[in-house]
Order: structure tokens, then sequence, then C-alpha cells
């Protein structure tokens, strides 16, 4: 039916026109926000030009892989990979479950109000902002914060915790986990809806507790929303925000903290060192791309469960 | 049917931890309300929980709702927050409507350019070269022209209008209706759902967003509020408050300026979030069986 000769293409000029105008805003807008800009990647490769207009990006000298290679060679190389690697991994193993156990949690509770009370206060800390959130960690982690008034009741000594390495993962993975843990429960919560309640009832004559009904019906009922979650999650492994590291961190903690996204801004935006950091931007987003077609691919093998 | 004892207590166990998570939820922001309420030379004697404020005085807010800067930052948001949502609002309303149009010629063509920069999208260096080759720079439209669209939210509204039967935009045109008598008269005001979930992600970004202000904003009278708080609550900068308090030690007069001020740029959220919470969620469900 979906034909391109002229004849086809002029009926659907006469009766679809104004569908057309009424696409111009999106076309100019990805154009010129989303288009240009994928194709000014190029500029990884080339020296950029600042201060002549768009041609900055394409009239400097071709470098090829200069800046890729100086990346991979240089000596923050491995501690961004390890930061960003561990950031993504205990966000797999901690955050990752957190929702998925609450939505098993919430579908158990059998008082219908008291279910939606804790819900609308669990999924409150997703809308405040960042900036407050992080205004609030780093006012707890203080040494006369409230964090170190409970690390003192507990027998521990005040430390400045943002102030030290050891800490930051922790407090980066907790507070996510507490930010996202009620937001990001909504959709198992609805795969949870969806389970025919026929075999439960049939669990129950079978004498099945409640534990075993979790195990044995809501787990495997959900998987393939869990199998989904779980790639897009590894998709995005090597793509930790800046957001909120970079205003949580401080030079005292970069071992720990700095990150790929956090150093792309310091290089490009304060040192203006600007081919360098779109190439180190541009070599994370094809690892993230290469991890995520990976990761699909693996899911559509094991489980018949993919994306795309 | 009489509920078995171990059943009894795994929903006792159940309710117990459940209230628990809503305490830690809450109460970082009851920390908050107890700080900004308090008396500094008070509060510097307080360690550990709080559950009322130490002494009262209003001393905090009186100097938060009076500086100057929360004011413009203030008024910088409210700016950014309804151009952002307006632009966003009319141009993925019409953009969901002709995607979701079975007998378009270019439909997958058009589906197709979007959808790509979902997946590929320009670096945060050349996207940020070329908002300042648009000469965006220092200027409120570098927050609101560079996300004036969003392709999970059009996903989103464009599955809703997908979902309204064809039969009504069949008999509007054979009375003689065109496109945008269609999209205006029908349209719209079925799909006020999505639109409303729509209105609500885009307007709490807007609110919430600081990044794009930090780099691309240099006049500090052009700061929207979220990046006034990052530099009073992050960087510890004073807007000047400090001598409209009388007395106390820097440290908790400080202190509760920051909670007065996470406060009041918080309590509008706070306040209308409960009421809006089914459409957030109503997102999320149209947005997930898309994908």
């Amino acid at each position: 039916m979906r034909k391109f000769n002229s004849a086809s293409i002029k009926r659907d000029w006469k009766w679809n026109w104004p569908l057309y105008v009424m696409m111009i805003p999106a076309v100019v807008f990805y154009i010129m926000f989303a288009y240009i800009p994928m194709f000014g990647n190029i500029m990884a490769f080339k020296e950029f030009v600042p201060g002549v207009g768009i041609q900055g990006f394409f009239i400097g000298e071709w470098v090829g892989l200069k800046y890729f290679k100086q990346f991979i060679e240089g000596i923050y190389f491995w501690r961004l990979i390890r930061n960003t690697v561990l950031i993504s991994l205990y966000n797999l193993i901690f955050s990752f479950p957190a929702p998925i156990i609450l939505a098993i949690l919430l579908s158990e509770l059998p008082f219908k109000g008291y279910k939606r009370v804790v819900q609308t206060i669990t999924y409150l800390p997703h809308f405040v902002s960042t900036v407050v959130i992080c205004g609030l960690i780093v006012n707890f982690s203080l040494s006369t914060g409230l964090f170190n008034d409970f690390i003192e009741l507990f027998g521990g000594s005040r430390v400045p915790l943002l102030q030290d390495p050891k800490y930051f993962r922790t407090i980066y993975v907790a507070s996510g986990i507490w930010q996202g843990i009620g937001w990001g429960s909504i959709i198992y919560l609805s795969a949870i809806a969806g389970i025919d309640a026929s075999l439960y009832e049939a669990a129950v004559i079978d004498g099945a507790n409640k534990f075993q009904q979790i195990i044995n019906i809501t787990i495997p009922s959900i998987m393939s929303t869990i199998i989904i979650m779980f790639i897009l999650q590894i998709g995005q492994m090597m793509n930790v925000g800046s957001e909120k590291i970079m205003l949580l961190y401080n030079p005292s903690i970069y071992e720990t903290s700095d990150v790929i996204s956090t150093y792309v801004y310091r290089i490009g935006l304060v040192q203006m060192n600007w081919s360098f950091s779109a190439a180190v931007d541009l070599f994370n987003k094809v690892i993230n791309f290469i991890l995520l077609i990976t990761a699909n691919d693996i899911s559509k093998r094991v489980s018949e469960v993919s994306l795309m | 049917m009489k509920r078995p004892l171990g059943e009894n207590i795994f929903i006792t166990v159940n309710t117990i931890v459940l209230t628990l998570l809503c305490i830690l939820c809450l109460y970082p922001f009851f920390y908050a309300i107890c700080v900004s309420l308090s008396n500094p030379q008070e509060l510097a004697k307080v360690s550990g929980f709080m559950y009322k404020p130490a002494g009262f005085s209003l001393d905090a807010y009186k100097a938060v709702l009076t500086n100057r800067q929360i004011f413009t930052g203030y008024r910088n948001t409210l700016f950014i927050v309804f151009f952002g949502v307006l632009i966003e609002l009319v141009i993925t309303t019409m953009t969901a409507y002709v995607l979701s149009r079975k007998n378009v010629l270019w439909r997958n063509t058009l589906m197709m350019f979007i959808v790509l920069t979902m997946y590929f999208s320009g670096g945060l260096i050349p996207t940020y070269l070329i908002v300042r080759e648009y000469g965006l720079y220092d200027s409120l439209w570098s927050l609101i022209l560079p996300v004036a669209m969003n392709a999970y939210n059009m996903i989103i509204v464009r599955t809703y209008m997908a979902s309204i039967h064809d039969s009504l935009s069949e008999s509007a045109m054979i009375d003689g209706a065109g496109h945008f008598t269609i999209l205006w008269k029908i349209f719209v005001p079925l799909c006020k759902p999505s639109l409303a979930v729509l209105v609500l992600y885009s307007g709490v970004g807007h609110w919430n967003g600081w990044f794009r202000a930090f780099i691309y904003l240099s006049s500090s009278t052009k700061y929207p509020l979220q990046l006034v708080l990052r530099n009073l609550l992050i960087q510890g900068s004073t807007l000047d408050m400090m001598n409209s308090i009388a007395s106390g030690d820097h440290e908790f007069v400080l202190n509760t300026l920051k909670q007065a001020s996470v406060m009041v740029s918080t309590l509008p959220i706070l306040c209308i979030y409960p009421l809006l919470q089914k459409y957030f969620v109503g997102g999320i469900m149209i947005g997930s069986i898309k994908e």
C-alpha cells in the first residue's frame, strides 16, 4: 500500500500536506540539535579550530586516532575505567534488585490504602532535584553532620565522609537506591498485576506458603520484564552520569569518584581541550553501544527476550 | 478463610519493613524542615535525630524569601518552565499526531529519523560548541531550545493517539475538516491524559535542571533557582544572607539558611506531587508498553 512513485507521492501530498507542515518544527529541531552535533563528533578525529563558526569542525587537520591513543595511554585511563565500571557494577548488584524486591513486598501487602500511601512516599525522592538531594548528602556527610552523628552513636569516630575516597561509592550507590527504589518499582508492579490470579489459588490448594509462591510464581512471571530492564542497564554500563557526581566530588576524592563523563566535562569545558574530550566521549559511546548489542544478543539466545 | 500463622508473621514483617522504608524516604526532608525552623544557637547543642526544631525561628525563611538571588532564580526558573513546557507541548503534539496517522507516505522514514537520535547522539562537547555557535550562550533559551523535544515523551503521546479509533477522524474528514482542525478539535481534547504526562515530565525536568544552566550561562542574574541553590548548598556561598540573622555561630546560621532554601525550592513540588501522582505513573505505563 505504501509505495513511493510519483502518483502516490502526489496523492499523499494532496491529502496530507498539513501533516508535513506540522513536522517542520520537529525536523528543524532534530537537524539543529541532534544531527549537526552528531556529525560534530567528527572533531574527535580532527584538530578542532575554535572561533571560526561551524566550519571549525571540518577545516582542522585530520589526526586520525591520535586522541583516542592519547586517552588509552594516558595516566587516568585505568582509574576512569575502574571507577566507571565499579559504580555500574555496584548499581547492578545493589540498585537493580532493590525495586524488584519493593514491588514484590508491595504486591503482598493486603491493605490497599496503605499500599498507595507507601507508593506515594517512595516515589517522592525521584521528583526532588539532584541539587537538593546532593545538598542534603553533602550536609549530612560533614564531620558534624547527621551521618556522623549515627557513626558516633554506634561507637565510631567522626570523619568528613566526602573527603575520604573510600566512602564515595557507598554514598553514591546508597543514595541512588534511595532516589530510585520507588519509581523503579512501578514497572515491576504492573508486571505483577498482570499475573493470572488462578496460579496463586492453585498454589494455595497445593499447600504452597507465601515464600514458595513468590519464588515459584511471582518471580518467574515477571522474569521477562526483569531481563529487559537488565539489558537496558547493561547498555548503560559505561554511562555513569556526571550531574550527581559533579555535585558530590572534589579533587581529594577523584581517586574513586572521577568517572568518564566527569572527566569529559573537565578536560573539555574547563581545560578547553576540545578534540581530546570529544574523543573520550565518543570512545565511551561506542563501548556502550557494543555492550547494549551484546547483552541484547545474549539474552535473545538464552531466553528469547530482547529489545530489538 | 483464616490466615495461617506463617502468613500473618509475613504480613506483619512486610508492613514493618515498608513503614521503615517510608520513614527513610521522608526523614531527610523532615530533618531539613526542623533545621530550617531552628534557632541557630539552639541548633549548635543538638546532635543526632531531630524530631522537632531546636528552638523556633523564622529568620532563615525571612532571609531566604527576601534574598535577591533566590528571587531572580525563581523568576528565571518560572520563565524556563513556562516556555520550555509550552514549546515542547506544541512541537510534540503535532509530531505525535503526524506519526500516529496510518496513511502517511513518509511516516516510517520520519519515525526512523527521530528514533535514531535515541541511540546515537552528539556528545557533550560538540553539542556545547554548536549551541554556542547558534548564539545561545548566556541566554535562557539555551536551556529551552536544545531540549525542545524529547523522543521518549513524543512516543508516549503518539502511542496514546494511535489508540484513538480511526472512525472519528474519518468522519471529520468526510465533513470537510482538515488535519489542523482534527488535531485541535478531536485529538487534543481526547489526549489530555497523555498531554498532562508530557507537561509534568517536561515541567519537573525544567524545574530541577541545573547542569545546562551551569555550562551555558555566565551572568549570575540569569541563573535559575537550582543553580543558585547549588552555589549555596554545595559551594557554601552565603548569597549575602548572613547579616540578616542577628546571632549564632556561622556554621549553624548557614545550615538554617541552606535548609530553608531547600524547603522554599522543593515545597512547590512536594505540594503538587501527590495530586499529580496518577498522571506520572500513567506516563511510565504507556511508555513501557511501547518498549
